[in-house]
């Protein structure tokens, strides 16, 4: 276990860095400089901003100046917003995000798989079919399409919610569940099709032969190995949401993340875009990590370490 | 029976939207003078804030939305096969660099490589072009890199799947006869092995193309992909989501965006899904 933690952070890190410098280089090769948004700057001027921030002698010095800092913890100061650091506005928003996103994802899961289970018990029946339906309908239907739809209705139409804002619990409900929705679907579908996949293995007519009920042959034989392709989606699952949030936080003017790198690339916010997609990156490798281990934990045929 | 009716309805969207916009009595931009009417005999789908016929904006929205689905879908058919049949012929090293580097790009949280691409190279295509003989494209500048950049970033996975296939069909015994009587790789690559992984690559056209529509509708609905003038479904939906306000909702203009949207999806992934089941 330790030695393969130890393996995917070695093959983890260079992977990092590259999205990171990747990233640095776009932003600062693409013409507009973060200090001339209104008027020209004259020479001097723009030659002292530079040098303040960082940003002044040729591509790879600067590139080799930032990687420098980042691996000492210091990912900057933004350039628009001044006077705040990268790290200050991430430490900020992201907690708002990671709320969100992991409401969303308990929410996924929680519904998709009870769902896919009870498709799967049903298989062939007309419950089965209008699940089938209800989970292509909702992995179909996009986050931006269904938040704005579901303001709409059940804030403008029937005031029940907030149309918008963080802070109480009331004003988590639409964000969360739009976010969360065209999710449902997806592990509804990957848990059905699992589950129907391993109720056909022989280790199951087995276990239905020496009299193991119905009810604890799906949920304590088949649901584990079942399981197991949910599990490797959950990373993608994880980085989808992080995205989604995106869309999310604008419609219902969240002060997440996704707002700050928007605004950031719209800027050429060189600091804050990069230092937004490193954390997306790590996140991003953490989960996939997380993951992996995972699987290895409900599959005793896969070792980490060998 | 029931696929012949979401083809119909998918060609009937398709159609409307060639045809569509010569049809009506309105152009996209004419200005009325009832700005947010609500639908009605004269305007079916209502107008939105300038008072410009909904029904036409979105037909012709239409029209971008799909092309971009198309050419997005066809640059990630035609980078993500000729990737994979290359990786997956080759082998050993060179696979194995080539399926690295799509490792990393599987990293990068796509739709930001994409809003990164876009925003960042803009201006410069724009002047490149404004400079050379194709200066008549130099608006559209944005447009071109809208479609480029999705079909750039949505080959990764048809890439891996064409490998994998690769992998197998090469140890046939037909590849070993190609390469005695002499062909060439690209020829055993183009004219052997492409026509046995076609099958595959169509049915993840089916889901290629809904992806790229989406992330279109998803960068322009944050106001980074097709700009004013010019409309699209994602932008449309925008413009709606805009307008709710407690004081006066105009419904039309949102739902009826997001009704196409949702529905043009839902045809292509229930089609995919189609394809992909085993026949019964």
């Amino acid at each position: 276990m330790i030695s393969f933690l130890f393996r995917r952070l070695f093959s983890s890190l260079p992977v990092a860095l590259l999205v990171l410098a990747t990233c640095f280089l776009l932003v600062r090769l693409a013409p507009g400089s973060p200090f001339t948004s209104e008027r020209a700057l004259d020479p001097a001027t723009r030659q002292m901003l530079e040098s303040k921030y960082g940003l002044s002698g040729s591509l790879p010095q600067q590139l080799a100046r930032y990687i420098g800092h980042v691996l000492q913890g210091d990912l900057g100061d933004s350039l628009k917003f001044r006077g705040r650091t990268v790290v200050e506005i991430i430490s900020q928003s992201l907690p708002r995000s990671l709320l969100l996103g992991s409401i969303s994802f308990a929410l996924a899961l929680g519904l998709g798989i009870p769902l896919g289970a009870w498709a799967a018990a049903r298989q062939g029946r007309p419950t089965d079919h209008w699940l089938n339906g209800l989970a292509l309908l909702t992995l179909s239907i996009p986050t931006f399409v269904l938040a704005p739809v579901a303001v709409l209705f059940f804030s403008f139409g029937l005031p029940l919610f907030p149309p918008a804002g963080w802070g109480t619990p009331l004003q988590l409900v639409l964000p969360s569940l739009c976010l969360a929705l065209p999710f449902v679907g997806i592990c509804a579908r990957l848990t059905r099709s699992g589950l129907l996949e391993t109720i056909g293995a022989d280790f199951i007519r087995t276990a239905r032969a020496k009299g193991v009920s119905e009810k604890s042959l799906v949920l304590l034989h088949a649901l584990r190995p079942a399981i197991l392709p949910l599990v490797a989606y959950a990373g993608p699952l994880a980085a989808s949401i992080l995205t989604g949030s995106l869309v999310i936080e604008e419609i219902f003017a969240i002060p997440g993340i996704g707002q700050f790198f928007v605004s950031g690339v719209i800027n050429r916010d060189v600091f804050l875009v990069s230092g937004v997609v490193l954390i997306y990156c790590l996140l991003l490798l953490f989960f996939n990590l997380l993951a992996d281990w995972i699987t290895a934990l409900l599959d005793p045929r896969i070792r980490l370490d060998s | 029976m029931k696929i012949r009716l979401i083809l119909f309805m998918l060609g009937g969207i398709a159609l409307a939207s060639l045809l569509g916009p010569w049809l009506s009595p309105y152009s996209v931009s004419t200005v009325s003078a009832a700005p947010l009417s609500p639908p009605s005999l004269a305007h079916w789908l209502g107008t939105d804030l300038h008072g410009r016929d909904l029904l036409t904006r979105l037909l012709y929205g239409g029209r971008i939305s799909l092309l971009v689905g198309l050419v997005g879908a066809s640059v990630s058919l035609l980078v993500g096969v000729t990737y994979g049949l290359v990786s997956g012929y080759l082998g050993g090293r060179t696979d194995n660099a080539m399926m690295r580097l799509v490792d990393i790009l599987y990293a990068l949280p796509r739709i930001v490589l994409v809003i990164v691409l876009i925003t960042l190279f803009d201006l410069k295509l724009k002047g490149l072009l404004d400079g050379s003989w194709l200066a008549p494209l130099a608006p559209h500048a944005r447009l071109m890199l809208l479609f480029v950049g999705l079909g750039l970033v949505e080959w990764l996975t048809l890439a891996r799947i064409v490998r994998a296939q690769v992998l197998s069909i090469k140890e046939r015994p037909f590849i070993l006869s190609a390469r005695l009587i002499g062909q060439t790789t690209p020829t055993i690559l183009f004219r052997q092995i492409l026509p046995q992984v076609l099958p595959t690559v169509l049915t993840y056209l089916t889901l290629a193309l809904p992806a790229v529509i989406l992330e279109e509708s998803f960068l322009s609905f944050l106001g980074l992909g097709v700009q004013a003038p010019l409309a699209s479904w994602g932008t449309l939906l925008a413009d709606g989501a805009s307008l709710l306000n407690p004081i006066q909702t105009p419904w039309w203009c949102l739902l009826f965006p997001a009704l196409l949207l949702a529905t043009t999806l839902l045809i292509f992934n229930f089609l995919g899904d189609q394809l992909r089941s085993p026949k019964k």
